[in-house]
């Protein structure tokens, strides 16, 4: 139950918002149907939203459905979050030229980032948001992540309908978007409701046609959450997580996981709060000219934790366990939240269907089951 | 003082995100070993120079032009903040490049990060300083400090572990130590040559020479992994606190500011929650492999 006003528009006022948002010189990111999947790209109307589609997930399986209505927002998270406008996948970091033996320029370093407005944005992506503001805004602020992430519109969407592999209620981020929005939409037959988050949000939905939601619909839309939180595709157990796993890195679970994982990255490269990244430096072919380039990372590379004396993690058991350590309990620490929001990307895109959700609770029941085994026989010790 | 220091001293680099480098000129160079090298350096910018403070036992970010970049410690006396000396061991594309360079030429510098050696907090202590090799660069300004404010401290030792006498580096100024009352140094080495009169093997080995006061010691080691955590291991044993035993650890880095994810080290960040730790700061993950 959330206390917030709800106010109504019909359906057709989307498309005016985006309009408008045009009109106001931003970037209008939405989903839209790609390759086979649903990813975030520019649009330009409602028309390229993935009206009655629908997304099957399992783990290692996606397929794009048609849905028997035609809702504009009947699909949950794609392949891809909104990370990649606020952290681009490869960026230039700078340009430098030598004039002379020993004379360097500095060349225009990065570009200006786009003013961007996301439609459609799901609660779990928001939060992946706050989780990389941290690492790229709160201490060191990355130019280009600050500010693009300053000039943003985030106009949120509540997922009724949650995917084979979502867990947004597990890690306390979903599904309903509750911070990080300037509007937050629920889709209804031939009505959204609108939440107001924020002024710009507020600005926004006085240029729609609007009015403030009836008693009964705001009911409805409680009850369509509760049901989605009821729904989701996958739990995890999240109850002392970080403590039992920095306490069991020595767990034969983890070389049970290297034996399916395939060290593809495709985890880390679709998880939209993993923001590790090389750093390279290369000349042109005069050499007098050089360039930085950052471009995405993953720990599941073997060069990722390279050094003079060798490798810190030569096995995979080693590299998986970096990952999903990092991701549900050394974040804590180093972040103050989990590095995991729940959108189940990893588990969807694992070409072998390894689920974080699944491996995590697989070792907190086997510990669970020796602490038990372990007190059970203290007491017949006691006892006799 | 600079010893008072005990804030980080700003960061300096060639615009707002610390990704880019200002550019230093080597003034000279030292060939210290047949690998190993000093260079010293001076911002080209006298303003930045002015600027630049580091503590003893952080590290810069440098660049050689086109090739690439390498976090190497500050190796001078941090009261001389106008001569700015890296010590480079020459073992692949970056510290090879700076082999190559000629006093002059120019490198690219960002820095200073990291941590530093607790030299505040451990006055009034006896300091136990373990180097392995190249491992020496990083404690040299502590050494410096340690020296400058010896009244300050109790008994001040270094146990020094290298390959061969060849491989010696700042072997003049180690000479000058050796001479001193108020400083012990011990080294070791692993092949001794002819002439070699003193102590040989693994630089635990030496702490059977050395009267250890386990409640008032601070240790202060870096070298290689092997080193460091057999060094950690005998000093627990010798009763020295966990709070009490420092290492300066290394790790792949790539921008030095909690950025780019390479260092990690558990939920550590070697390049800013480091390189220097106290070992009940990394109780859990230190020895463990492939963390
Ligand atoms: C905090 C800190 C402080 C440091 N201070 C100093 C210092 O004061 N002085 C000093 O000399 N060093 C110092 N180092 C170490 C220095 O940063 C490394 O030696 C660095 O790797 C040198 O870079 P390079 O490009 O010259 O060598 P690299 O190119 O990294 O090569 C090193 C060796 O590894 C091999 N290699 C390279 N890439 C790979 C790969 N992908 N897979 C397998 N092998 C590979 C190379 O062939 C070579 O033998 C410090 C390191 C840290 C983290
Ligand atoms: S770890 Fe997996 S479920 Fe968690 S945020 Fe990343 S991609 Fe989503
Ligand atoms: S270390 Fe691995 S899991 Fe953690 S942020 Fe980097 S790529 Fe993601
Ligand atoms: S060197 Fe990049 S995070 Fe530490």
């Amino acid at each position: 139950m959330r206390n917030s006003v709800l106010y109504t528009i019909e359906k057709g006022e989307l498309d005016k918002l985006i309009g408008i948002l045009h009109r106001d010189g931003y970037t209008v990111v939405g989903p839209t149907v790609r390759d086979g999947a649903i990813g975030y790209e520019a649009i330009e109307s409602v028309q390229q939203l993935p009206i009655g589609w629908t997304d099957e997930q399992a783990p290692g399986h996606y397929r794009l459905k048609r849905r028997d209505d035609d809702l504009y927002f009947g699909h949950v998270v794609g392949p891809q979050s909104i990370k990649k406008f606020f952290f681009p996948p490869k960026q230039r970091l700078f340009g430098i030229r030598r004039e002379g033996e020993n004379d360097y320029v500095f060349e225009a370093t990065q570009p200006e980032p786009p003013r961007y407005a996301f439609v459609g944005v799901r609660a779990c992506d928001l939060a992946a948001v706050r989780v990389q503001d941290r690492v790229f805004n709160d201490v060191m602020p990355d130019p280009y992540y600050a500010k693009a992430r300053s000039q943003a519109v985030f106009i949120g969407v509540n997922c009724a309908e949650p995917g084979g592999t979502c867990f947004c209620t597990s890690m306390d981020t979903g599904p309903r978007c509750t911070q990080g929005f300037d509007i937050a939409l629920t889709e209804l037959k031939s009505t959204f409701t609108v939440e107001v988050g924020s002024d710009k949000g507020r600005k926004l939905l006085e240029a729609l046609e609007h009015k403030t939601t009836d008693a009964n619909t705001k009911h409805l839309v409680d009850l369509m959450m509760q049901s989605a939180a009821e729904h989701m595709g996958r739990s995890l157990n999240t109850d002392g997580l970080p403590e039992m796993l920095l306490n069991n890195l020595q767990h034969p679970h983890w070389d049970e996981v290297a034996k399916r994982c395939m060290d593809c990255a495709n985890c880390t490269l679709s998880c939209p709060t993993c923001f590790c990244s090389n750093v390279e430096d290369k000349t042109d072919l005069t050499g007098d000219h050089a360039e930085r380039w950052r471009t995405w990372g993953s720990c599941f590379t073997l060069e990722f934790s390279y050094h003079t004396g060798g490798y810190n993690r030569s096995s995979t058991a080693a590299r998986y366990r970096q990952w999903l350590t990092h991701k549900l309990a050394s974040w804590h620490e180093q972040f103050g939240t989990s590095g995991c929001v729940g959108c189940g990307r990893c588990i969807t895109w694992c070409p072998v269907g390894i689920d974080i959700t699944k491996e995590a609770n697989a070792i907190t029941d086997d510990v669970k089951r020796f602490r038990a085994e372990q007190e059970r026989q203290r007491a017949e010790e006691v006892g006799s | 003082m600079i010893t008072a220091i005990d804030q980080r001293p700003d960061v300096v680099s060639g615009d707002a995100n610390a990704m880019s480098p200002v550019w230093a000129r080597i003034v000279s160079r030292c060939q210290e070993s047949s690998n190993t090298a000093s260079y010293t350096m001076k911002f080209v910018d006298p303003e930045i120079g002015r600027r630049y403070r580091f503590l003893p036992g952080q590290f810069n970010m440098m660049y050689l032009f086109g090739v690439g970049e390498a976090a190497i410690s500050v190796s001078s006396d941090p009261a001389n903040s106008d001569s700015l000396v890296h010590t480079i061991r020459h073992v692949g594309s970056v510290t090879f490049a700076v082999d190559r360079l000629k006093v002059g030429q120019c490198v690219g510098l960002r820095g200073p990060f990291g941590s530093n050696w607790p030299l505040e907090s451990c006055k009034g202590r006896d300091i136990l300083l373990v180097a392995g090799g190249i491992g020496i660069a990083p404690l040299r300004p502590a050494i410096y400090q340690l020296l400058k404010n010896r009244d300050q401290y109790g008994r001040v030792i270094l146990l020094y572990g290298i390959r061969s006498p060849q491989d010696m580096i700042f072997k003049e100024e180690v000479e000058e130590w050796m001479e001193r009352r108020d400083f012990q140094v011990l080294i070791t080495v692993d092949y001794p040559s002819e002439n070699w009169t003193g102590p040989v093997g693994v630089v635990t080995k030496l702490l059977r020479r050395v009267r250890v006061d386990s409640r008032n010691t601070s240790v202060f080691v870096c070298g290689p992994r092997v080193m460091n955590r057999a060094a950690a291991h005998s000093f627990l044993s010798h009763y020295v606190p966990e709070d009490q035993i420092f290492v300066s650890l290394e790790r792949n880095m790539r921008c030095g500011i909690g950025q780019c994810g390479h260092c990690q080290y558990g939920p550590k960040f070697v390049c800013k929650d480091g390189p220097v730790f106290s070992y009940a700061s990394v109780r859990n993950l230190f020895g463990k492999d492939e963390v």
